[in-house]
C-alpha cells in the first residue's frame, strides 16, 4: 500500500489507499455503498446514481487557513450542496462520508424504484435470478411498493441476438453501460453501443459478425441484471441449483482460473453436467476475465463419441475389453520392448499424468525415448533459468517498464496475455513487437519490427548485440529499442513460434534470455522470459521431463533418448501415445515400424484407429490435477462431473500399468502423486502440495463475494490461487546462455507461414457447436504484389508438407509482400516453400 | 444607448470584416496582445463578466482555472442554444460574428489556447454562413492562423455542427459530442479546465459571454463594471417570446429594466398580444421557476428575481396570457425535457418519462388526485439526484406550476373523476 | 461513395481536429452522408464508419442519439415544425394541423410522391418568429397558411426544376473550408 489518507465513514475512522473511490474505500471498512453502474475494473461514470452519499470535507478559514471549529471543539465539516456519487469521488485526507442519512436512504429507494418501473419482474424465469445485483439491492434497499401504475412498464424485445453467442433482453437492461464500457475500455473491441436516448436507450451491436469480440461472455458476468445471457447457458438452470467447482481452463498457456457450474439433471440421464463456465478471480492470472474460447469451449468433456471402455485389437478390429485384459497386454509388450519402447505425450495432460508417464517409461520400462508428440516450441529449459520471477503480475507493469513480444500473435494465441500486455501499455509500459507481419498488439506497441521470413534469429541477435555495445550509436531500428530496454526498470519477454522451426525457437529463447541477462532483468518479479506455449500445460510437460534429454526438473540425462521426430522416423517396438494424435496431425505416417501401439485418449482419433490397444481417459472436468501455466504457476483443478463410462484418470491408468510391470503400486489420489512423486522428484516443486496450492489470499477488488455489489460477476477464489516455482536466476547466478545455430528456413519463392487463430477447428473446439460459426475458415492470405491473378474468394491449392490443401485466398492487405499467411489450418512449422496454384 | 452586443442593429453590415474593423473591430484583440495573458485574465476578472449560458459563473475566474504553461488547450464556444425560448446566440453570430471570434481569440490568448471550436446546434447550419465567411475573412486578414497580427500568437478557429440534442448545450456533453462520442454529459470532476476537449484543459463559454469581451478590452474593466449592478455587470440580451405583441431579442443594461417594462415598454414588447392580461412568465426557458404578476417588478439581472423565488438564467422569457392552461404549459415543457433526456442517469431517464406520462393523463382527462401526488413525488425523487442539471431543470416546470397553479390541476382531475371512465 | 465523391472536403474536415481524433468528424460526415443517401441508411452509416475507422456500431449509436439523423427513409424535403412551448403559444399546434391537412399526411408521415415528410420538433431557436419550420435545415419563419402554400409550391417547383441550388449542407460543410 503506497500513500494513504485518513477518512471517516459513518463514524468509523480508517486509513485507506489514496486514489480509491469512496465506494471502494467504504468497502474496506465493511460499509456497503450499493452500486449498479460502478465496477472496480471500469472507469467510474456515476450514471446510475445508486451510490449517492453525503460527502464532507473539514472546513478551513478562507483567509487564515485555520481549521474552523464547532461548538464542541471538533472541526466543522462542509457537507457541500448535495449528495455526491461515491463511485466517482476519490477519497481525500479528512474526508467524511455518511451513507446512512435519511437523504441517502431515500435516494437509494428512489433509484431502485425508478429502475424497477421499467424493469420486468420476471425474476422467476430470469437466468440472473439468484445472483442478480438488482434483485439483491432491491431486497436490501427497495421500498417494497411502487408509486407508479404498472401498465407503463417497458415492453421491449426479449432475446435479441447480439451475434450467435450472446442475447440481449431489452426490457431487463438498466442502461448501466457496464457492457459497453467493458468492450471499449477493457478489451478494446468497441462493438457494443447505446442507441437512441432517454428511456429508449438500448444496447446495440452492428459489427460483423455480431458482437465481434473474443471476450463477449464477460459482459454477461458484469451485467448487473439478466439482460445479457449466453446462448450456452440461457434457460439452462437456476443459479442456486448449480454447484460451483473450481477449475483451470484447458485451453491456452495463461491458466485462466475458472468455475464450472454443474448440475445433476434428468435430461442428461441423471448425470452431473457442466452448465456453464465462469471466471474465478485470480488477480495475478486472469483477474476476473476469461476468453470466449474458455467459456464456450468446454463441450468436449460431454461430447458424444467419448471412449467408454478399454479396447483391444482382435482379428484386426478394436473390441471392448476389460481394464485387466488391456493393461496386461500392454504390460507384456512394453516390458518386452524395454529400451526399444517409446512414449509420446500431449501437452494438455496434468502434471500428475505426465510425471507418472515418464516415471513409468524411464524407471519401469527402461527407456529415455520420451517426448512431446507435437513439440512446437522449445525453451522450457531456458525458462527454467530465466523465466519470469515469482510474484510476477503483469497488472503491476506500467510506465518505466518494457515488454518484448517476439514471433507471437498474443491476441490469437494467448488472449489473456494480449489483454494484460495491452493494459500494461496503456499504463505506460513500452511494448516492442517483432514478427513477420502485423499483429493486433502493434496498436499499442511503442515500436513494431517486421522482419523477413527466416530473419527472426538474426533480428533477435541484432537486438542482443545492440544491447551489448556500450556506445549505442545506432539509435534507429533495434538500436533504439535496445536503449529503451536498457532504460526500462522491468522487462518481460514473450516469445512464440510463428513462422519458426523448433530449432529456431530454441535459439530465440536463448538469445532473448541473454537480452534479459544483459541488464539483470531476470530472477525478480516482473522480469524474465515467458514462452507462449501452444497448450495449457506445455510448461508442465517440460517441468515433468517429457523430453528425451531431460528428466523431471530439467535434470540432464546421461544418455538422451530418441526425440519424437526420430520416433516417427524410425519407429519403436512399442509406442505409447498419451493424449495426442500424431497421425491426425500429419506427423506420423501410419504406424510403419511401430511394433505395438497403445493410445490413451478421450476420443477415437486417427492414431487410436491404428492402435492395438485404446485406453479411455478422463477429461480434465472429471478428475483433479494440476496444470502449470506459462508464468510457471502451478494451479489446481477439481473434479466437476462424474467419469464417462469406465474411463480413468491418465495417471491412474499409468499407475495400474506400472504395477503390472512390476513397478510401485499406484497412488490412491492425484494429490498423492503430486506430494509423493512430483514434489519429491521435481526439484522446483519441492515443498508444494495440494494444500499449499489451494491457498488463497484476499484480493482487491473484492468481486464475487457474498456482498451485494458485484454478485454474478465472477466467482470468488476460495480454492486456490496456485504457486509459482522459482527460476534458477532467483537463487543463483545464471550467466549468458549458449546459442546454438539454428538453420533458419529461408525460401526462394513466397514464404508461407502459419498464423494462429483463437478458434481453430481441433480436437477440443470441434465439439463446441456455439463456436462453429466463428471458427476460422481455412484460408491463405497473400499480398497484392504476389497475387498473380489470384483474387479474394478464389480457391487455391496449397501444397504444404507434401499434402495439398484447398484454401480460400484473401488478397486483403494483411500479408506483407513475399509472404503468404495460412490461417485456420493445423499447425505447420517454420517457413515453408508452398506452391500456390489457382483452381 | 448604442448596442454593445447587438451592434448589427446600429451598424449596417458589421458582419463584414471591413465594416467591423472600421468600427473599432479587433482593437480589443490588439490591446490584449499588448498585455500579458495574466493581465488579460485579470482585466476580465475585474470587469466581472459573468457567464451568459445560464449559470452566471464569472468568466475571468473560469479562465484562471486553466493550468499555466505550455501544452494543448482549447476554447470552446457554446452555441448549442436549444433551451426553449432562447434565440439570442444565433442573432449575435448571424449579425455580428467577428465580435464573437474576437472574444474567443482574446480568451485563447489569455489562457494559452491555440484552437477555438465553436459548437453550433446543427439546426443553425444555415445561419452559420455569415460566421463561416467571417472566419475565412479573418484568416485572410491575419486575425486567425499563425502569428496573429505579428504578435507571435497562433490560433485556429473552426465551426463544429451538432445534430439536434439539447443536452449538448451542457458543457461536458458538448465536449463529448465534439469528440465524436454520444452527446452525454460526464460526471464532474474532471471539470473542462482540468480535462476537457480531447482530455486537454478547455474553457467552455457561451457565445454572448465571449461577445462581451472585446468591448471590455477596448473600454476597460471599469467601464464594464460600471454598467449594471454590483452582482451583475454589463448588458444582457433578453429573448422575449410567447404572448407578447413584439417578441424578439432586446439588449438591456443589467438591473435597469424590469420584466414589466420589457413586456409593456414601447422600446420593448409593447404589451401583451391582443391586449390580453398577463398570467405568468418563464424567465429562463423551461428551466427557471415560473414567475407571477407580482414579480414583474423584478429586474433583469442575476439577482433581480431572487426575492420572487426565481432567477434570470439565460434570460429567455416566455410570456403567457390569461388564457394559458398551466397544466398544458407544464406538459409542453416536460415533454421537451423527456424528449431531450440523454438517458445516462436513472432519475432523469425514468423521472422525465413519468412526469410526462402523468401530466399527459391529467391533460387527457383521465387524471386522479393520486396523479397529482405522483407528480410531487417524482419531482422530489429527481431533485438533487441527477447527473447533470437537465434533470433538475426538468422538475422546475412541474414544481413551479404545482406550487402556484395547483387549483388548475385539481380542477382537471375533479372534472375527470366526475365523468365516468370510458 | 462519399469517401470518393467528397475526398477533398472530407480531408479538410479531418484537418479541423487533432490527427488522432478522426471520430470528431462523425457528425459532419453523417450530415453529408445523409444528404447523399436521403437518410442515414445502413450504407451511409457503414461508409462513415469506414472513413473514420471505427466500428459501425458507434456510428449507428450516434445516428440514433441525435434527432437530425433519420434512420428511416424520409421525403425529399423534411418539414420540421417546432411546436415547443414558445411556438405553441403562437399557434404552432394549429399550424401543424393545417399542414397535415394540406399535405394529406399525419406527423411523421411522408407524402405519397415522396416529396415531403412532416415532423414536429423541439425548440429551434426561432420562437419570436413562430410559427416556423425548418426544411432540410433551412428556416422558414413567421408562417401562416398562405405562406405555407407558397412554400410547398416553391419546393415542388424547385424539385421539378431539378433542384440545383446548393443545400445547406453543401453550403456550409462542403463548400466552405478554410
Ligand atoms: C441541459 C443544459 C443545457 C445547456 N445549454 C446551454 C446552451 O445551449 N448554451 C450555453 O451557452 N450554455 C448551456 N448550458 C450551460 C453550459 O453547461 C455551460 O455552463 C456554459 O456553456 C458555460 O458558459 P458561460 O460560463 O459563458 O455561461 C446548458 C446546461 C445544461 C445543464
Ligand atoms: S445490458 Fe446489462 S451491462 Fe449492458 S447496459 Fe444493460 S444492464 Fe448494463
Ligand atoms: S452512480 Fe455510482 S454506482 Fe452508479
Amino acid at each position: 500500500m503506497s500513500e494513504t489518507v485518513n477518512i471517516i465513514v459513518d463514524g468509523i475512522e480508517a486509513e485507506v489507499p489514496k486514489g480509491l473511490t469512496v465506494v471502494d474505500a467504504a468497502k474496506m471498512v465493511d460499509v456497503d455503498i450499493p452500486v449498479f453502474c460502478h465496477h472496480p475494473k471500469l472507469e467510474p461514470v456515476g450514471m446510475c446514481r445508486m451510490c449517492l452519499v453525503d460527502i464532507g470535507m473539514p472546513m478551513f478559514d478562507r483567509e487564515t487557513r485555520e481549521p474552523v471549529m464547532d461548538d464542541d471543539g471538533t472541526q466543522k465539516i462542509n457537507w457541500g450542496r448535495g449528495m455526491q456519487t461515491g463511485c466517482t469521488v476519490r477519497v481525500a485526507d479528512g474526508m467524511n462520508v455518511r451513507t446512512n442519512t435519511e437523504g441517502v436512504l431515500d435516494a437509494r429507494n428512489t433509484v431502485i424504484e425508478f429502475l424497477l418501473t421499467s424493469h420486468p419482474l420476471d425474476c422467476p424465469i430470469c437466468d440472473k435470478g439468484g445472483e442478480c445485483p438488482l434483485q439483491n439491492l432491491t431486497m436490501a434497499h427497495g421500498l417494497g411498493d411502487s408509486h407508479f401504475p404498472f401498465d407503463q412498464k417497458m415492453k421491449n424485445d426479449k432475446h435479441v441476438p447480439l451475434g450467435d453467442l450472446i442475447a440481449l433482453d431489452r426490457e431487463r437492461c438498466i442502461q448501466c453501460a457496464r457492457c459497453v464500457r467493458f468492450q471499449d475500455e477493457v478489451v478494446d473491441d468497441p462493438v457494443l453501443g447505446f442507441h437512441n436516448r432517454g428511456r429508449k436507450l438500448e444496447i446495440i451491436t452492428y459489427s460483423d459478425p455480431g458482437f465481434d469480440s473474443y471476450w463477449s461472455g464477460n459482459t454477461t458476468d458484469i451485467c448487473p441484471v439478466g439482460a445479457l445471457t449466453t446462448n450456452d447457458f440461457r434457460f439452462g438452470a437456476r443459479p442456486w441449483e448449480l454447484r460451483p467447482v473450481a477449475s483451470i481452463s484447458p485451453h491456452g498457456p495463461e491458466g485462466e482460473n475458472i468455475t464450472m457450474s454443474t448440475r445433476q439433471e434428468a435430461k442428461s440421464g441423471g448425470r452431473v453436467v457442466i452448465k456453464r463456465i465462469m471466471p474465478r478471480q485470480n488477480e495475478q492470472v486472469n483477474e476476473i476475465w476469461i476468453s470466449d474460447r474458455t467459456r464456450f469451449g468446454h463441450h468436449f468433456a460431454d461430447a458424444d463419441g467419448r471412449l467408454m471402455t478399454p479396447m483391444v485389437r482382435k482379428n484386426g478390429e478394436l473390441q471392448a475389453a476389460s481394464w485387466d485384459e488391456a493393461l496386461s497386454l500392454v504390460a507384456d509388450k512394453f516390458k518386452a520392448a524395454g529400451s526399444n519402447a517409446a512414449g509420446l505425450s500431449g501437452d494438455r495432460m496434468s502434471n500428475e499424468d505426465l510425471f507418472a508417464f515418464q516415471d513409468m517409461m524411464r524407471n519401469t520400462v527402461g527407456t529415455n525415448n520420451i517426448d512431446l508428440a507435437n513439440g512446437r516450441i522449445a525453451g522450457g529449459d531456458v525458462t527454467a533459468q530465466v523465466g519470469v520471477g515469482t510474484g510476477t503480475n503483469l497488472a503491476d507493469m506500467g510506465a518505466g517498464d518494457a515488454v518484448i513480444v517476439f514471433a507471437s500473435d498474443l491476441h490469437e494465441e494467448a488472449p489473456i496475455w494480449w489483454l494484460r500486455v495491452k493494459q500494461a501499455a496503456q499504463r505506460g509500459a513500452k511494448v516492442f513487437t517483432f514478427n513477420v507481419r502485423e499483429t493486433r498488439l502493434d496498436a499499442v506497441a511503442a515500436e513494431t519490427t517486421l522482419y523477413k521470413p527466416g530473419d527472426a534469429i538474426d533480428t533477435a541477435r541484432a537486438l542482443l548485440n545492440a544491447l551489448n555495445v556500450s556506445d549505442q550509436k545506432a539509435k534507429d531500428g533495434v538500436g533504439a529499442i535496445a536503449s529503451a530496454i536498457a532504460d526500462a526498470e522491468n522487462v518481460v519477454a514473450f516469445y512464440g513460434f510463428e513462422g519458426l522451426t523448433y530449432e529456431e525457437t530454441d535459439s530465440l529463447s536463448r538469445i532473448l534470455a541473454n537480452v534479459l541477462l544483459v541488464n539483470g532483468n531476470v530472477g525478480k518479479a516482473n522480469n524474465g522470459l515467458i514462452a507462449v506455449w501452444p497448450h495449457n500445460n506445455t510448461q508442465g510437460a517440460w517441468d515433468m521431463g517429457i523430453h528425451p534429454a531431460f528428466g523431471p526438473g530439467y535434470k540432464a540425462l546421461d544418455k538422451a533418448g530418441k526425440s519424437a521426430a526420430d520416433i516417427y522416423e524410425s519407429g519403436a517396438d512399442a509406442l505409447y501415445v498419451m493424449g495426442a494424435d500424431p497421425v491426425g496431425d500429419g506427423l506420423m505416417n501410419g504406424r510403419k515400424n511401430v511394433g505395438f501401439m497403445v493410445v490413451q485418449e478421450l476420443f477415437m482419433n486417427a492414431t487410436a484407429e491404428l492402435a492395438d490397444v485404446v485406453l479411455p481417459a478422463q477429461s480434465w472436468a472429471e478428475r483433479d490435477g494440476t496444470f502449470t501455466n506459462g508464468e510457471r504457476r502451478i494451479q489446481l483443478y477439481y473434479p466437476a462431473i462424474a467419469p464417462m463410462g469406465k474411463s480413468k484418470a491418465d495417471w491412474q491408468i499409468i499407475g495400474m500399468l506400472n504395477e503390472k510391470m512390476g513397478g510401485d503400486k499406484p497412488k490412491m489420489a492425484a494429490s498423492l502423486v503430486f506430494k509423493k512423486a512430483i514434489a519429491a522428484g521435481v526439484a522446483q516443486y519441492k515443498g508444494m502440495d495440494y494444500r499449499s496450492l489451494a491457498q488463497v489470499e484476499k484480493q482487491f477488488p473484492d468481486v464475487g463475494g457474498a456482498d451485494l455489489y458485484y454478485g454474478g460477476n465472477s466467482y470468488e477464489n476460495k480454492h486456490g490461487m496456485g504457486q509459482q516455482w522459482a527460476s534458477a536466476a532467483e537463487s543463483g547466478e545464471v550467466t549468458s546462455l549458449d546459442i546454438p545455430d539454428a538453420k533458419s528456413s529461408k525460401v526462394s519463392g513466397i514464404a508461407t507461414i502459419r498464423t494462429a487463430a483463437l478458434y481453430t477447428n481441433g480436437s477440443l473446439l470441434q465439439h463446441s457447436e456455439l463456436l462453429e460459426p466463428r471458427m476460422a475458415t481455412p484460408r491463405i492470405m497473400i499480398n497484392e504484389a504476389d497475387a498473380n491473378g489470384i483474387a479474394t474468394g478464389d480457391e487455391v491449392q496449397v501444397r504444404v508438407n507434401g499434402e495439398t490443401m484447398t484454401l480460400q485466398a484473401y488478397v486483403n492487405g494483411v500479408a506483407p509482400q513475399g509472404v503468404a499467411l495460412l490461417n485456420g489450418v493445423p499447425h505447420v512449422a517454420g517457413v515453408i516453400d508452398a506452391e500456390i496454384t489457382k483452381g | 444607448m448604442a448596442h454593445v452586443i447587438l451592434r448589427h442593429r446600429d451598424v449596417e453590415n458589421i458582419k463584414e470584416l471591413d465594416v467591423y474593423v472600421k468600427n473599432g473591430g479587433y482593437e480589443g484583440l490588439k490591446k490584449a496582445l499588448s498585455m500579458t495573458p495574466e493581465e488579460v485574465v485579470n482585466e476580465i476578472k475585474a470587469a466581472g463578466i459573468r457567464g451568459r449560458g445560464g449559470a452566471g459563473f464569472p468568466a475571468g475566474i473560469k479562465w484562471s482555472f486553466m493550468p499555466k504553461g505550455d501544452g494543448q488547450k482549447y476554447i470552446v464556444i457554446n452555441n448549442d442554444e436549444s433551451e426553449t425560448g432562447t434565440f439570442k446566440d444565433r442573432e449575435i453570430l448571424e449579425g455580428n460574428p467577428h465580435q464573437v471570434i474576437e472574444g474567443a481569440l482574446i480568451a485563447a490568448y489569455a489562457v494559452g489556447a491555440d484552437m477555438v471550436y465553436c459548437y453550433w446546434r446543427g439546426e443553425y447550419m444555415d445561419a452559420a454562413y455569415p460566421a463561416e465567411k467571417a472566419i475565412k475573412d479573418a484568416y485572410k486578414a491575419g486575425y486567425l492562423g499563425k502569428n496573429i497580427l505579428g504578435s507571435g500568437f497562433d490560433c485556429d478557429y473552426h465551426n463544429h455542427f451538432g445534430a439536434g440534442a439539447y443536452i449538448c448545450g451542457e458543457e461536458t456533453a458538448l465536449l463529448n459530442s465534439l469528440m465524436g462520442n454520444l452527446g452525454q454529459p460526464w460526471s464532474k470532476p474532471p471539470f473542462p479546465a482540468q480535462a476537457g476537449a480531447y482530455d486537454k484543459p478547455t474553457v467552455v463559454n457561451n457565445v454572448e459571454t465571449l461577445a462581451n469581451v472585446p468591448p471590455t478590452m477596448v473600454n476597460g474593466a471599469d467601464w464594464y463594471a460600471n454598467l449594471g449592478t454590483d452582482q451583475s455587470n454589463g448588458v444582457k440580451i433578453v429573448c422575449m417570446s410567447g404572448h407578447v405583441a413584439r417578441p424578439g431579442n432586446y439588449e438591456v443594461e443589467m438591473g435597469k429594466v424590469t420584466y414589466r417594462e420589457l413586456i409593456y415598454g414601447d422600446e420593448y414588447c409593447q404589451g401583451m398580444r391582443d391586449g390580453k392580461e398577463f398570467k405568468a412568465l418563464l424567465p429562463s426557458g423551461g428551466s427557471g421557476p415560473v414567475v407571477l404578476p407580482d414579480a414583474l417588478d423584478g429586474n433583469v439581472s442575476f439577482e433581480g428575481l431572487n426575492d420572487y423565488g426565481s432567477m434570470m438564467g439565460s434570460a429567455s422569457v416566455i410570456v403567457m396570457d390569461e388564457d394559458t392552461d398551466m397544466v398544458w404549459a407544464a406538459l409542453k415543457m416536460t415533454h421537451f425535457f423527456k424528449h431531450e433526456s440523454c438517458g445516462k442517469c436513472t432519475p432523469c431517464r425514468e423521472g422525465t418519462f413519468w412526469l410526462e406520462k402523468t401530466l399527459h393523463r391529467i391533460m387527457e382527462g383521465h387524471g386522479t388526485e393520486e396523479d397529482i401526488k405522483t407528480l410531487d413525488r417524482v419531482a422530489h425523487s429527481m431533485q438533487g439526484k441527477c447527473l447533470c442539471a437537465l434533470g433538475e431543470f426538468a422538475v422546475s416546470p412541474v414544481i413551479g406550476t404545482l406550487k402556484h397553479f395547483r387549483s388548475e390541476y385539481v380542477a382537471k382531475v375533479r372534472q375527470a373523476e366526475a365523468v365516468p371512465a370510458d | 461513395m462519399i469517401a470518393e465523391k467528397y475526398a477533398k472536403e472530407i480531408e479538410s474536415l479531418f484537418e479541423r481536429y487533432p490527427a488522432d481524433q478522426r471520430k470528431s468528424a462523425v457528425l459532419p460526415l453523417l450530415h453529408i452522408a445523409q444528404q447523399e443517401y436521403g437518410y442515414s441508411s445502413e450504407e451511409a452509416m457503414k461508409e462513415v464508419a469506414e472513413i473514420i475507422g471505427c466500428d459501425p456500431t458507434h456510428v449507428r449509436g450516434i445516428a440514433g442519439f441525435y434527432s437530425l439523423y433519420y434512420e428511416e427513409e424520409v421525403g425529399k424535403y423534411v418539414l420540421e415544425v417546432c411546436n415547443d412551448l414558445a411556438c405553441a403559444l403562437r399557434g404552432a399546434d394549429e399550424f401543424i394541423k393545417m399542414a397535415e391537412g394540406k399535405l394529406g399526411i399525419d406527423l411523421e408521415g411522408t407524402t405519397e410522391d415522396g416529396m415531403f415528410t412532416l415532423k414536429n420538433v423541439m425548440c429551434l431557436g426561432a420562437c419570436d418568429r413562430a410559427p416556423m419550420l425548418q426544411c432540410n435545415l433551412k428556416f422558414h419563419e413567421n408562417l401562416d397558411e398562405a405562406k405555407f402554400d407558397q412554400l410547398i409550391a416553391d419546393y415542388r417547383a424547385k424539385a421539378a426544376a431539378g433542384d440545383s441550388e446548393p443545400t445547406v449542407v453543401d453550403k456550409i460543410l462542403i463548400q466552405t473550408h478554410h
